[in-house]
């Protein structure tokens, strides 16, 4: 194009640069040539995204609930929702449902996942059909996949319970007793994620050269030493990233446990704060209180997110 | 194992012909495993054919046989759906395709070409995969029923296509806001395979003379099309499957824009109870899209997830 004729007729007055000469230059220069190809994009997601936390945090300043639009007059914008919050027994026990689901969750995941990985990874016939069949839940809704969970946690006639009657425990009720429904609820969504984190550790043991295991071998390392030694501790890069994904999942899980019972209330005892924040808003139109809500799981969120990217720019890999 | 292979090297040759204890306690363990992730799925689709009688008196893994074995569940099923599927791909299709396109236009702009403030402008969108999304529902409701209301501006056009209801204009918002929330980790993806491109093309074409929408057009589109395919695979099932957005855009289950997975939890259900001949139908029939896509394209999916989780 002409575009680049101009700069370099442009660059011999480099001596004296007059306005015009820097506003042609920022004009050419490649931040503004590619800008359509990003900006779009980038203006788009910045309104959903951007606009939307701004958006939700002035709402949570103000008193807004039911039908009726948010007064936004200066005076009427104070912290009394988020105070409310913090006062509520609701939220702290979805505070602390959402902090035990995070930890199980995570490392369970996390642990399974690096197991399944090194197993697959010993030269196993048709391990890629294996690995098709281990993370076939992940293609699956959790919408769908909660309907299963259901039929299985049956109390009369689910998978589960013909187990425990079988081994002779006898019929439990695995959704509908408050103490074991949040170690059910976990289950099933380990079930379902375990596969995403092989994915990730089967990526990075297949990143290593082989002939560490060689090496170790010719000084008489045994194979499980070998991983726990030289191997595991390769997969930092891998855990954390797959870690904080699986976080940040456990922080805004809501669809399976909504589509658990297909209701607002999720199981007796295993409310978290994003299912207490959908019902506040959709149920009972308490608009700025379910905001402010929101806005306690965006910081917590930010609490994984933030180490993760300073991580990440450390490492040199954004 | 240990005194047989410790003077072998460690090729996955010598593994495979090595019958050990060792070795058959692995096999072992891969098969319970593909139990453990099977098994669940099997229950299901066996009760998705069984009568109500059979659910009662068979155990949930035990195939549906002779008398217990019925294709009204499915029938039901399919009747009760089919209206929500055609919704479920009339707003997954485009939204998959606007997020994928935008995606590899803001990975183009950030990766092949520097300038100042990347950095800065790509940590935004990072943080756009990681939000979440309770934090912008109140918005987002208030914003298409209240600020913005679009389905009932492009309602009369909807007339005018043929195929097309007018309710389906609901699902107009829907499709603009999954393309919005999709831009972030699409980007992220065609960025990372971008990054693993060979730069000599591109500064060739630069040095030829080359435009940068040319260079896009002319090499980066041409040289993308694997990561096109894992992109639009991941994207697609990631937005069939999604619950919240249409939970918070869509007026209710029982109207007639409803989504597939809206629609679900509440198939099967009544005031006597759950029937879980209907209900497994559903669900399988609901994942029957995703399966098919999953099954055919398993490596672009387990792609798509460890780039981008």
């Amino acid at each position: 194009m002409a575009t680049t004729d101009k700069t370099e007729t442009a660059k011999p007055q480099a001596e004296e640069v007059g306005w015009e000469t820097k506003v042609r230059y920022f004009l050419n220069s490649d931040l503004v040539r590619s800008s359509p190809y990003w900006g779009i994009p980038f203006f788009l997601m910045g309104i959903a995204v951007y606009g939307g936390i701004g958006f939700n945090t002035a709402i949570s300043l103000t008193d807004a609930r039911g039908l009726t639009p948010p007064n936004y007059s200066p005076g009427n914008l104070d912290f009394e929702m988020y105070t409310q919050a913090l006062g509520s027994s609701a939220f702290l026990s979805a505070a602390q449902n959402n902090l035990v689901l995070l930890i199980v969750f995570t490392t369970v995941c996390l642990l399974l996942g690096l197991f399944l990985a090194i197993l697959l990874d010993q030269g196993i016939r048709y391990n890629n059909t294996v690995q098709t069949i281990y993370l076939l839940p992940m293609a699956l809704s959790f919408v769908i996949t909660a309907q299963v969970w259901l039929w299985i946690y049956n109390y009369d006639f689910g998978l589960m319970n013909i187990i425990t009657r079988a081994v002779g425990i006898g019929s439990v009720d695995w959704i509908g007793n408050p103490s074991i429904a949040l170690g059910s609820v976990i289950f099933a969504l380990i079930w379902q994620f375990s596969g995403y984190t092989m994915v990730v550790y089967l990526a990075g043991l297949r990143s290593l050269p082989d002939d560490q295991f060689e090496a170790a071998h010719v000084d008489g390392a045994s194979t499980l030493k070998t991983y726990i030694r030289i191997i595991i501790p390769q997969m930092k890069e891998a855990s954390v990233s797959a870690a904080v994904v699986l976080m940040v999942f456990a922080l805004k899980a809501f669809t399976f446990l909504y589509a658990l019972t297909g209701r607002y209330r999720p199981p007796n005892g295993t409310d978290i704060l994003a299912t207490l924040m959908v019902r506040q808003a959709f149920k009972l139109g308490k608009w700025a209180y379910s905001a402010a809500i929101a806005t306690y799981l965006l910081i917590l969120a930010l609490g994984v997110i933030a180490p993760y990217l300073y991580y990440q720019y450390r490492q040199g890999s954004l | 194992m240990a005194s047989s292979s410790s003077d072998q090297t460690f090729d996955v040759a010598s593994l495979v012909e090595d019958y050990s204890l060792y070795r058959i306690s692995q096999y072992v363990l891969v098969i319970l495993f593909i139990g453990f992730f099977l098994a669940p799925l099997e229950t299901g689709i066996m009760t998705a054919f069984k009568t109500n009688r059979a659910v009662a008196e068979t155990i949930p893994l035990v195939p549906p046989l002779g008398e217990g074995f019925t294709l009204d569940n499915m029938t039901f099923a399919l009747n009760a759906l089919s209206g929500a599927f055609f919704n479920s791909l009339f707003m997954a299709i485009p939204a998959t395709i606007g997020s994928v396109l935008f995606g590899s236009m803001a990975a183009y702009g950030l990766t092949m070409v520097d300038w100042r403030g990347q950095l800065g402008v790509l940590v935004l969108f990072l943080i756009g995969i990681f939000l979440p999304y309770q934090a912008v529902l109140v918005p987002l409701a208030r914003f298409w029923n209240n600020i913005f209301p679009l389905a009932s501006m492009v309602e009369p056009l909807f007339v005018l296509a043929p195929f097309l209801q007018d309710y389906h204009a609901n699902l107009v918002p829907l499709i603009i806001t999954h393309i919005a929330y999709g831009i972030p980790i699409c980007t992220i993806l065609f960025r990372s395979y971008y990054q693993g491109l060979p730069t000599s093309y591109v500064e060739a074409a630069k040095i030829d003379g080359a435009s940068i929408t040319k260079i896009y057009r002319r090499i980066i589109l041409p040289i993308s099309k694997p990561m096109f395919g894992v992109v639009f695979i991941y994207q697609f099932t990631q937005i069939y499957n999604e619950f919240l957005f249409a939970f918070t855009l869509i007026s209710g289950s029982d109207t007639p824009e409803a989504v597939v997975t809206l629609i679900l939890p509440a198939v099967g259900a009544s005031t006597s109870g759950v029937d879980f001949g209907i209900r497994m139908s559903a669900a399988f029939l609901a994942a029957l899209p995703t399966l098919i896509i999953y099954v055919a394209f398993a490596e672009q999916f387990a792609e798509g997830l460890k780039t981008g989780g």
